[in-house]
């Protein structure tokens, strides 16, 4: 159990320390940031559309019930097949159904959070079907075979050099600095896997109640392509990615772009409301949708959280996260990082397990501040505290804290701590810094103040 | 309402690390607010807000020390706190931890005559003219419970552009917290000193020769991590400008 935070401390220390790479993740941002600004400003009142959004996701989530069934009954009633899976086992098993009864071979799949979160690229291999990441980003991510490093940036980390050698390696190709080139290279590969794949397997960015649609939007014309070319289309989504009206796009779809690129709207955005209809020219014969549960109704029955099923994907809590940009996305080890995946890791994947992440936040609520839908996010990181603690409490932590507790509320007590203190303050100077010092974890990397002679209170008192 | 015109009984909150390590904060509190003509209560016993606890999760212990800074400012006029983080504890967080108890209401009551001290001054009294004067350059860094748990951002800013010979030079990301964040700062070393690294840095750029805020905690941070460095600039909290004449 304790792996999971030795891990993330091994890899908070050994990012912390690549300057290199913080440098590259904090120029990547800060390039978001200001497109992020400028395109904010396009909207009339951005404070205004991020309540309205939030009181939409809010209705959405709080008759998710009702909205679902509208869902799945309005693309049942064009031939779609809407498959309700509980947990991550479950939704694997239905796609790998599906998969094996087409007689597919190759998969393309377009960008899906869902998918990573329920390890579904390893589960089709594992059963002998090629799977192909056909979003850039993530096509070279998988070329390294490792996860997404963000939500929506899944490459960020790598630089056109380091993405030139990965495709000379993998592909053959030609080393080249040149972006265009190296896209091109990728269109090359992947436009023949789109010809022969048999099954598209897509995320969606939203689900529209109101018509039994999804949503998906893109910048490079990948899920278009996934969706249209194979048989069978899949996607696969979580429940909470339910909107009631198709109207609330019109919100959704800039504000999505803004908070999550920088972009007044991505290049492509497509609905999909089943498969072939009769005469239609294109589309797949079989459409498959698959709601994912995995644990996401718990944390619907929590009050205190719930907004967090609010989330659209976004990642600009991660990319304004001063706790991300020094420790980068796979530090986390999550599907979702920064401060969302702090937020509902926890609640997916089990608070003792992930509580970590909830502490590795100095609570500075930039992620609050940032966030388009409202989510209470540095606050809950509070709440899984003290629900972790009251779970089960630390001895030594509890112990510390009780102790401190008599301290405090008893002023003679406190004096003495006080001259104590002053009294050890030259002896710390011959351990400070060092593995003796009990401060260490501060004087490993920063001075202490000197304590002066006179308290404030001892100034006060010398008034009276 | 003028200082001027109507004097209060403000009661100084003086959390533990003002009181042992920057006692000079809460002295130019108390100078600044006496000047202005207000009388000044502090009640010596009242140390800790009981934040430590709190933000990790251990909320009974908290309201063991909570518990009694409610019971003693009860009946204050106004309360000063001399730190937005604390700050941000008895008012923001105090209703929070006393939700649901018999205190709830004692919690609502003080959180709505709790002020951080730059808010109090500009907000509250209307002062933003304290008659100081400092010769230097200096940047300002944003503490983010005071920023954004107490919504502070005007008021440092509003008492410094009144302050003579001072020449403020906005850093880029002066809101971008500097990595301290209570036990965190601890818990998790090398993330907190990677995040005053940056913060450093972007202070370092703007040439300024102080870096002021309104939280001793932000500045013990960075003052930690510029001494390491060796780095001459110089972190000063907003009081200590503001009694300076």
């Amino acid at each position: 159990m304790k792996s999971f935070v030795r891990e993330f401390i091994t890899q908070s220390r050994h990012v912390t320390q690549e300057l290199r790479h913080r440098q590259l993740i904090q120029t990547a941002l800060g390039k978001y940031e200001v497109k992020r600004d400028e395109k904010k400003a396009a909207f009339q009142n951005w404070p205004a559309a991020r309540q309205a959004a939030a009181e939409t996701k809010w209705e959405a989530i709080n008759h998710l019930d009702q909205h679902l069934t509208d869902f799945a009954r309005r693309l049942e009633a064009r031939g779609t097949v809407v498959h309700w899976a509980s947990t991550a086992e479950t939704a694997r098993d239905i796609i790998l159904g599906i998969v094996r009864d087409s007689k597919a071979r190759s998969i393309i799949k377009s960008k899906a959070m869902t998918a990573e979160e329920i390890h579904l690229n390893d589960a089709l291999e594992h059963a002998g079907f090629e799977v192909v990441e056909s979003d850039l980003g993530e096509y070279i991510v998988q070329l390294r075979k490792e996860a997404p490093y963000h939500i929506v940036f899944p490459a960020m980390h790598l630089t056109r050099g380091e993405i030139s050698e990965l495709f000379a390696r993998e592909l053959g190709s030609a080393p080249t600095e040149s972006p265009e080139e190296l896209t091109m290279i990728a269109r090359r590969a992947l436009r023949q896997k789109y010809i022969t794949a048999d099954v598209g397997i897509t995320g969606a960015n939203f689900a529209i109640a109101e018509t039994g649609m999804i949503s998906i939007t893109e910048n490079e014309g990948n899920a278009r392509l996934t969706a249209a070319l194979p048989k069978v289309m899949i996607t696969l989504l979580g429940i909470e990615k339910i909107l009631p009206r198709l109207e609330d796009l019109a919100l959704f779809l800039p504000m999505l772009a803004t908070a999550g690129a920088g972009q007044a709207l991505t290049c492509y955005n497509s609905l999909y409301g089943g498969p072939r209809q009769p005469g239609e020219s294109d589309g797949p014969e079989q459409y498959h949708v698959v709601l994912l549960d995995n644990r996401r109704t718990q944390l619907l029955a929590d009050p205190e959280q719930r907004d967090a099923l609010h989330c659209i994907r976004c990642g600009a809590c991660l990319n304004v996260c001063p706790i991300y940009r020094n420790i980068g996305g796979h530090t986390y080890a999550t599907t979702y990082s920064g401060p969302i995946g702090s937020v509902i890791t926890p609640h997916l994947r089990g608070l003792q397990d992930w509580k970590h992440l909830s502490y590795a936040s100095s609570l500075c609520g930039a992620c609050t501040e940032t966030c388009p839908v409202k989510i209470d996010l540095h606050h809950h990181l509070l709440q899984n505290r003290r629900n972790s603690a009251r779970q089960k409490p630390s001895r030594t932590e509890k112990l510390t804290f009780k102790l401190a507790a008599v301290v405090m509320n008893r002023p003679r007590l406190y004096a003495i701590v006080k001259k104590m203190a002053r009294l050890f303050q030259p002896l710390h100077k011959l351990v400070k810094g060092s593995r003796l010092d009990p401060a260490y974890a501060w004087t490993q990397t920063r001075d202490l103040p000197t304590v002066p002679d006179q308290s404030f209170k001892d100034w006060w008192r010398t008034r009276a | 309402m003028s200082a001027a015109s109507y004097y209060m009984t403000i009661t100084l909150f003086i959390p533990c690390f003002v009181d042992m390590m920057y006692p000079k904060v809460g002295i130019s509190m108390v100078h600044i607010l006496e000047r202005l003509g207000h009388k000044i209560n502090y009640p010596e016993e009242l140390v800790c807000c009981g934040q430590p606890a709190f933000n990790s999760g251990y909320w009974d212990e908290s309201r063991t020390v909570a518990t009694k800074v409610l019971d003693r400012l009860k009946d204050a006029e106004a309360v000063v706190i001399a730190s937005g983080s604390c700050g941000a504890m008895l008012k923001v967080f105090y209703p929070d931890l006393f939700a649901q108890t018999p205190q709830a209401q004692n919690a609502k009551n003080l959180a709505s005559k709790c002020y951080e001290f730059s808010d109090f001054l500009a907000n509250r009294l209307g002062v933003t003219d304290l008659g100081a004067r400092f010769p230097a350059k200096v940047t300002f860094h944003d503490g983010c419970h005071g920023l954004r748990e107490l919504g502070n951002k005007k008021p440092a800013r509003a008492l410094l552009a009144k302050v003579r010979e001072l020449e403020l030079i906005e850093m880029k990301d002066a809101e971008t917290c500097c990595g301290f964040g209570g036990t965190f700062a601890a818990k998790f070393p090398m993330i907190s000193t990677a995040m005053g690294e940056v913060k450093c840095a972007s202070a370092f750029a703007t040439g300024a020769e102080y870096i002021v805020s309104n939280d001793s905690s932000c500045l013990m941070q960075v003052q930690g991590l510029l001494d390491r460095q060796k780095n001459p600039v110089k972190t000063i909290h907003l009081a200590e400008i503001l009694a300076q004449s």
